[in-house]
């Protein structure tokens, strides 16, 4: 058993738990590290990495870098899906193009998907080894690179210190 | 206090006027493939801003609707891309003015593209 791992998915639990039941009566955290430790029993080894690149420290301050950007992208996505659907010409330009990425862990690259589905005007189709396949609403380049930098260049750097 | 309410009211009026956009969206664009697009990025911020909105009028909610906004933002796209991905394997062409797409079973080698 590694108990690093073991540790990390208890601690993590039971944060949710605190926050679900907001109270610190004794018995109910009691019960909680009671039902963290069972659960991370069983769970540790699907909710947790082996062997990330990083220390605990350096992800968790990647991780605050991170969601800023992530939320300013999103507020930007819904003001140009508006910007769209109010045009009444409905100005788009779609076209299904592939990326790569250098990312290596699946965590990594669900995370990619899921950032590029919530920002402007990208949603993923599919990801394929190291190729994301992405529906873009209004093709801006047919560059690779360009395109790559407009995509995902935003978050890979982000994510690949995270995980 | 009186600061935090109304606060929580403009996140939940903007959050209802995001979700109107949304629905706009899906109406009046041409294909599945758009009206994914629309629909997932505006009911995601409008769901996260009306139920944050709703933690700061009702400050005791405010952990349990910080952890749904967290489940929200990490599932809403896992369930848009695999409706994209399973209507695009199921045969429903994309309307493309663009012509690009790269996604074709053709353009891919693997075997199981043609798994339908």
């Amino acid at each position: 058993m590694n108990f690093k791992r073991f540790i990390t998915t208890l601690i993590i639990y039971f944060i949710f738990w605190l926050a679900y039941t907001t109270s610190l009566a004794a018995n109910e955290i009691i019960m909680g590290i009671i039902l963290s430790t069972l659960l991370s029993v069983f769970t540790y080894k699907s909710f947790s990495q082996k062997n990330p690149e990083n220390n605990i420290v350096v992800r968790i301050i990647n991780l605050i870098k991170y969601i800023p950007v992530f939320i300013i992208e999103m507020v930007k996505a819904n003001l140009d899906v508006a910007r769209r659907v109010i045009n009444p010409s409905l100005p788009i330009n779609p076209g299904i193009i592939k990326i790569s990425t250098d990312l290596k862990s699946d965590y990594a690259k669900l995370f990619l998907a899921n950032s590029i589905t919530l920002t402007p005007g990208t949603l993923t189709l599919d990801v394929k080894d190291n190729n994301l396949f992405i529906h873009w609403i209004d093709i801006e380049s047919t560059d690779k690179d360009i395109q790559k930098n407009l995509i995902s260049g935003k978050f890979e750097d982000l994510l690949g210190g995270i995980f | 206090m009186i600061l935090l309410t109304t606060l929580g009211y403009i996140m939940i009026i903007l959050g209802s006027l995001f979700l109107l956009l949304g629905a706009l969206g899906i109406v009046r664009m041409p294909d599945l493939y758009n009206r994914i697009q629309a629909g997932t990025k505006a009911t995601t911020l409008g769901a996260l801003s009306s139920i944050i909105g709703v933690g700061l009028v009702n400050p005791n909610w405010f952990f349990k609707t910080l952890i749904i906004a967290i489940f929200i933002v990490l599932t809403n796209p896992i369930g848009s891309h695999s409706i994209a991905r399973s209507s695009y394997k199921s045969g429903l062409k994309p309307e493309l003015q663009s012509e690009i797409d790269e996604y074709k079973p053709e353009n891919i080698q693997d075997e199981r593209s043609d798994l339908r």
